[in-house]
């Protein structure tokens, strides 16, 4: 195994528009950016921002090519609702983890009888994938005292499986947060790391 | 310094150092923000324009007036400003002329995936393909030098990929470009055909000099490598190819028109076998291939969306020359892959707009908004998008054409357009309809913003880029003095008001136009005294509420079906959500919906 600082890292953060997955996605390549990495972000805008799938690449190392993710080496996907992380499955590596918030957006195709959600997501992600990380972020969140923190606890468990330094991450998160909320999502990202 | 910037932001900093002084833009996924992000920096003017030849004009005007300009727009834009382009190519410029064109290959949010690299040849123009967000932010430099240098509007190409991905770039200090005075040259500037006829050949003597130029750039560029594949590719293809096949030869091309024919040559006399990377058309493999250079591309690599690296990959196996195999890939059932369309937002005032269409059973000519999601279920309102400002010059052709060949048609013949999008190029189509009297019924959605790009100002908001306060255009005057006598304002929250009065305007023969008054959702102040909820108790399941496709209702607790029957869910509003339109309320015959607060 490469050592961890020559090595690319790849991270695919999935979620539904107005969840929040470019802003978490914007931290964590400020974090890499901060330790010293070469970093590319993408994602796609526009028709997406309405209530449409989101999808952030965010990859870094000591030189990254392709702002996209090649199919298939993923090392952590982070989705913010359940059928979302299985609809980007196909990119993660075998090798590779899941996160995922525990929340449901259905949407109005699923009401008009169009289509189905698919309840058996938890047990597709346990059959498929190894060890994937399950987290009820809503309701924490809402414990919390805001259901926007959703994105740090997210990001705090992210933390554990990257080796970026801490330090950078808390700075990083102070100055992408309103000010209002940044002893908030502080604590929202140590609950986060406290669950792995 | 160091800061991660998209390609937008990298092209608007680029413009900031290189001293451009006055953009324009008019906004469009996936180049929206370069003006905008341009517009922050000091000493700047940016503005938006009503479209986007009116954009590319205020740039000539500024680059005669004797400073450098910028103008913006996505690939589809440049169609409506290709009539200033064309001719300017001929004219030159005074001071350095950019235009940055961001096409969408993949139409993550367009109507086409046009290649307009096919543009720059056409007017003759130097054409220059990021691959970096670092590269983009250097090229704005070079395109302005090779304006000035070679007398000539250079054009920037991004892609969907590169304006909207994140990348390191170095930041650089502010070039002093001390600005010039208007040039009066008759004979340079006044295209009458008797000066046209001097200027076209200096178009084609500026493109043999160009070559010449794109033969010694380090732009473009040999990275040298295994000989026996050589790999010519430009953009984002560039880098995807990089990462797949990072032993090959490489041609790296910054500079894509016009080609450096030389460069080329050279590098395929050194290489065994030669391919072509390249996104959309093949605009680099037929210039090649007409240069008889034995090369190949479009055989292996599709012509169609946008590259990614694992399509690359498939394109150089399929070629021969990649052997590893794609990695296995973790196989999810079809059957839980859930489909999730963009919606209109919950509160949208179009969606009370689109229920009361429905019930006019029309023929409904749409535009280009987010109001064109009205096509997907349940709503399926609309017949018809193409371009910018289509909607009401088609209906009119609908209507004649009814009209006048006697067709057997007893719908009403409706437009529906945005605010912005009446404004870009709306306008003359109406003046059409009134002037030619057209039956139609034109529709604008005023929701007082550029919704679908993220809510950008435009003339009819009162507010410029800047967000300062201006004139704003009056809808119902201008219609008026076009020549429409009937104008009728309908709140699209009610739903039966707003039905009389598409009514009574059908019901009168000639043109008509109805305008609606409530503001995109997103931009208004949340009130959560408005939020409604469903009784349960109440609710009997009838869907009625579901058929608005709204996102805040989601069907909730099953109810205990006859058998046979089908099963029927009761509503539930999410609170998070809701907006409190209540048209949904004025859909429920049990009045099961109602204020959460009490």
């Amino acid at each position: 195994m490469q050592k961890s600082r020559e090595r690319l890292h790849n991270i695919l953060i999935v979620g539904v528009g107005g969840q929040g997955v470019i802003l978490a996605s914007e931290i964590l390549s400020d974090v890499a950016m901060r330790s010293g990495y070469d970093v590319k972000k993408s994602e796609v805008h526009g028709m997406a921002q309405r209530g449409g799938i989101v999808s952030s690449h965010v990859r870094y190392g000591p030189q990254v090519l392709s702002p996209l993710i090649p199919m298939g080496e993923v090392d952590v996907l982070l989705s913010f609702e359940m059928a979302e992380a299985l609809r980007w499955l196909a990119f993660l590596s075998p090798k590779g983890r899941v996160i995922a918030s525990r929340q449901r957006i259905v949407p109005p195709t699923v009401s008009t009888g169009l289509a189905r959600y698919p309840e058996e997501a938890e047990a597709i992600l346990d059959r498929s994938t190894r060890g994937p990380i399950l987290v009820n972020a809503l309701e924490m969140a809402e414990e919390l005292g805001n259901p926007r923190a959703v994105n740090t606890i997210l990001l705090g468990v992210t933390s554990r499986l990257l080796e970026l330094p801490l330090p950078a991450w808390r700075r990083s998160i102070t100055e992408r947060v309103p000010p209002a909320a940044r002893e908030l999502n502080l604590r929202a990202f140590d609950r986060g790391r406290s669950l792995v | 310094m160091r800061a991660l910037l998209s390609g937008n932001e990298a092209v608007a900093r680029g413009a900031y150092e290189s001293g451009v002084r006055v953009a324009a833009a008019y906004p469009g996924t996936p180049s929206t923000e370069i003006v905008q992000e341009f517009s922050r920096y000091e000493g700047v003017y940016a503005e938006w324009a009503p479209n986007e030849k009116v954009a590319f004009e205020v740039g000539i005007g500024a680059s005669l007036a004797g400073v450098r300009a910028l103008v913006a727009m996505k690939h589809v834009g440049l169609n409506v400003a290709s009539d200033p382009f064309m001719t300017f190519a001929y004219t030159g410029v005074n001071r350095g002329f950019l235009l940055v064109c961001a096409d969408d290959p993949g139409m993550h949010s367009s109507q086409n995936e046009q290649d307009n690299r096919y543009f720059a040849r056409f007017a003759q123009v130097p054409l220059l393909e990021p691959s970096s967000s670092q590269e983009a932010k250097e090229m704005v430099g070079v395109g302005l030098t090779l304006s000035e240098r070679f007398d000539t509007p250079s054009m920037l190409r991004l892609t969907t990929r590169i304006s909207h991905s994140k990348g390191v770039v170095r930041l650089g200090k502010l070039k002093d470009v001390p600005p010039g005075r208007f040039a009066r040259d008759l004979k340079k500037y006044v295209m009458i055909p008797g000066y046209a006829r001097f200027r076209h050949p200096l178009v084609l003597e500026r493109v043999e000099r160009l070559r010449a130029y794109s033969n010694r750039t380090a732009l473009n560029r040999v990275e040298p490598g295994d000989k026996r594949l050589g790999i010519i590719s430009s953009g984002v293809a560039y880098q995807y190819a990089k990462e797949v096949m990072p032993g090959a030869s490489f041609l790296k091309l910054g500079l894509t028109f016009p080609l450096p024919d030389k460069k080329i040559r050279e590098f395929a006399s050194r290489v065994k076998r030669l391919l072509v990377v390249e996104e959309l058309e093949p605009f680099l493999e037929e210039q090649i291939l007409a240069m008889g250079l034995p090369v190949e591309g479009k055989r292996f690599f599709p012509r169609l969306d946008e590259l990614s690296p694992e399509i690359v990959a498939e394109g150089l196996r399929k070629a021969g020359v990649l052997k590893r195999q794609s990695a296995k890939r973790i196989e999810v059932p079809a059957s839980a892959t859930l489909p999730r369309p963009p919606v209109m937002c919950p509160g949208c005032p179009h969606r009370g707009l689109f229920y009361a269409l429905n019930q006019m059973k029309g023929i409904v000519l749409s535009d280009i908004g987010c109001y064109t999601l009205s096509v997907l279920p349940p709503l399926q309102a609309i017949d018809s998008c193409i371009c910018m400002g289509a909607s009401i010059s088609m209906a009119h052709g609908v209507a004649k054409a009814v009209e006048k060949a006697g067709l057997q048609e007893e719908r009403p013949v409706f437009a529906v357009i945005g605010d912005s999008t009446f404004l870009h190029s709306g306008v003359t189509g109406l003046m059409d309809v009134a002037y030619n009297n057209g039956n139609v019924n034109v529709i604008i959605l005023d929701n007082r913003t550029t919704a679908m790009t993220g809510g950008q100002d435009h003339p009819g908001t009162g507010r410029t880029l800047q967000g300062e306060e201006t004139r704003q255009v009056n809808l119902r005057k201008l219609a008026e003095s076009l020549g429409i006598d009937r104008v009728r304002v309908v709140d699209p929250y009610d739903l039966a008001g707003t039905l009389e009065v598409l009514k009574e305007e059908v019901s009168v023969r000639g043109p008509s136009l109805i305008i609606t008054n409530r503001p995109c959702v997103m931009m208004e102040k949340f009130d959560p005294s408005l939020v409604l909820c469903v009784d349960p108790e109440l609710c009997e399941g009838c869907g009625m509420c579901f058929r608005l496709g709204c996102p805040a209702i989601a069907p909730g607790e099953e109810i205990p079906s006859r058998k046979g029957a089908k099963t029927r869910r009761k509503a539930v509003i999410d609170a998070t959500l809701c907006r409190g339109c209540a048209v949904c309320e004025q859909l429920c015959k049990q009045g099961a919906i109602s204020k959460a607060a009490k």
